[in-house]
């Protein structure tokens, strides 16, 4: 037993709480003095302690009788933007700085009937809008990581940041996370840490802040591909109160690590090629080729011709969802409200006092696109253009592949500061990325390397929809391959 | 396509977004970068191609019509900035 708990695995503290060699409230302890020391990195809103030991007793009280279920005593971090009946949930955002929610996300409450502990609630862009945590109006979240021999501070990546980092830093065994154009995937690569989107409706939405209806997507963050896996089994499942959730059987998606990929086709797109790569990109991508090659996977070259469309269609079609989704925040029925001259200069005010700057750019954007005279040049071509990308990975899926592998993102972090003031640039990070959600399919961030500059570099695997299982096989493979990815030690602390 | 100053202050008024004369060129000048970014979707063919509307083949399911809910008006009300017994209350709206 090694001394410091949180230095085991999810599958490890797992075991050793049903061999009773460890308590959960010990580990949930260890975690809770972790998370007070890294107070600097911002990554929790808010901590919830006494919940936290009362959970972890009542879980030691079910391991001792032999009752644990699948989570029994692992203690987790939410992300900000899951309902968590009781406790504050902010998206990120003033206009729900105060809003307690009466009602629990099925996400969650799955969690917790697994037994899990919860720790505290994560930061993350304000509505998930970001791709580096630094549009939340509870301040940016520091990543762990650092370039050697500088103290300049990097971003996590976004929207889920707090996730990654508190994940990245040991400050929680796993994390929920959201991922609407990349924000589970690009600050898992950033990070070193493991990120699963899955297929539209794996899991349900309800009680999950609503960004962009038709994209977002529940997922983990974990330290490695077996406790991403095992988080996926208690996330996944049908759900009656989301109308898009779907009812298939949910797998144990742990058996699936560790699974051969020999005969596995995996197809390298060539458009993910894009100008102005760095090497150590490119350099990434042919090694994590070579390490499924030796793994007994079939390499073969595809092409997804509308790739370099994704990128403008999603910059319509997620604001337009959004606009409509944020038309709730009036200041009437919940969250911040700034009184006017009447209730049209009350909601204008509450409005513009409630939301960030990049949350009020995307609601502008979405409110034009949807406009009388625009919505058929905007709205319904980005659609189309959306439908011409599903096809595209349908070819690519007919013609016999089993899954996509493409680098994560288009360079590792960067400082923070460094790209604030230029959206399009902060938006090109979710190049890779934001395919996946236009077309609704699976995918995961893995831990390929590190870069020139010692910073977490991703690979990213596509699969079909709902072959979640064949990803954590072949993510699993690349994380044997690769070499170990060292967490980065606690300077924070200090 | 490109927004001009009059254009930002519309979408700012549909978007009941109060917007402050200063930060309306900046905020011009922020749309229009965007709108060019996206004016790439131009140049596809969407000739015959059906605009995207679900993701997953989904059919909408039918449940019994049964009360599932309900009797939470103190829930409903909690997080309103003013209530009055279970009404959300706003400024006069009707003189």
């Amino acid at each position: 037993m090694t001394d410091d708990p949180t230095r085991l695995t999810l599958a490890e503290a797992r075991d050793a709480l049903a061999a009773r060699s460890l308590s959960s409230l010990d580990l949930t302890n260890a975690y809770l003095a972790a998370i007070e020391t890294a107070r600097p990195l911002n990554g929790f809103l808010k901590q919830t302690p006494e919940l936290a030991r009362a959970m972890a007793g009542k879980a030691d009280q079910k391991l001792a009788r032999g009752e644990g279920g699948p989570l029994e005593g692992i203690p987790l971090g939410i992300k900000d933007l899951y309902c968590t009946k009781g406790v504050t949930t902010t998206a990120g955002s003033r206009i729900l700085e105060n809003f307690v929610p009466t009602y629990e996300s099925t996400v969650s409450s799955q969690l917790w009937r697994d037994g899990a502990v919860m720790l505290g609630k994560l930061n993350l862009d304000e509505f998930a809008m970001g791709s580096s945590n630094e549009t939340s109006a509870f301040g940016p979240v520091v990543s762990p990581w650092r370039k050697p021999g500088s103290n300049a501070s990097l971003v996590p990546g976004g929207s889920s940041g707090g996730s990654a980092a508190a994940v990245a830093a040991r400050l929680c065994l796993g994390a929920t996370a959201t991922d609407t154009g990349g924000s589970i995937r690009q600050p898992a690569a950033f990070t070193g840490t493991v990120g699963i989107k899955p297929t539209y409706g794996r899991c349900s939405r309800y009680g999950i802040v609503a960004f962009a209806s038709s994209l977002d997507q529940a997922g983990p963050i974990a330290r490695n591909v077996r406790d991403a896996a095992i988080l996926m089994t208690s996330m996944a499942g049908y759900d009656p109160k989301d109308a898009t959730s779907v009812d298939l059987p949910v797998p144990r998606y742990e058996a699936a690590v560790g699974a051969s990929v020999r005969g596995k086709i995996i197809g390298i797109p060539k458009e993910y090629r894009i100008a102005g790569m760095p090497a150590e990109i490119e350099a990434l991508w042919h090694q994590g080729i070579e390490w499924l090659r030796d793994a007994g996977a079939r390499i073969v070259d595809v092409s997804l011709p509308h790739t370099k469309y994704a990128l403008p269609a999603y910059y319509i079609v997620a604001p337009a969802e959004a606009s409509s989704n944020l038309a709730r925040y009036d200041g009437v029925r919940y969250g911040l409200r700034v009184p006017g001259r009447d209730i049209g200069d009350m909601y204008g005010q509450t409005r513009a006092a409630g939301f960030g700057a990049e949350v009020r750019r995307r609601v502008m954007i979405g409110t034009y696109v949807l406009s009388a005279g625009y919505y058929d040049a905007y709205y319904v071509r980005a659609q189309k253009v959306r439908t011409l990308i599903k096809q595209d990975f349908e070819t690519v899926y007919a013609s016999g592949v089993d899954a996509l592998l493409t680098p994560a993102t288009p360079s590792a972090a960067f400082a923070i500061g460094e790209k604030e003031n230029d959206p399009v640039s902060m938006y090109l990070n979710d190049v890779f990325t934001v395919t996946v959600n236009m077309a609704g399919l699976p995918g995961i961030a893995v831990p390929g390397g590190l870069s020139d500059d010692k910073l977490p570099l991703g690979l990213q695997l596509i699969g079909r929809p709902f072959e979640e299982e064949t990803l954590f096989s072949l993510a699993a493979a690349i994380e044997q391959a690769a070499p170990k990815m060292e967490l980065p030690e606690p300077w924070w602390a200090a | 396509m490109s927004v001009d100053l009059p254009t930002v202050r519309r979408i700012a008024t549909l978007a009941r977004i109060a917007l402050p004369e200063q930060e309306a060129s900046h905020l011009q000048g922020e749309i229009n970068a965007i709108l060019s970014f996206v004016a790439e979707l131009d140049e596809v063919d969407v000739a015959d191609v059906e605009p995207m509307t679900s993701v997953i083949p989904a059919r909408m399911r039918l449940r019994p019509d049964t009360v599932t809910d309900g009797e939470i008006a103190d829930d409903i009300v909690t997080n309103a900035p003013a209530t009055e017994d279970h009404y959300f209350v706003v400024p006069k709206v009707i003189e």
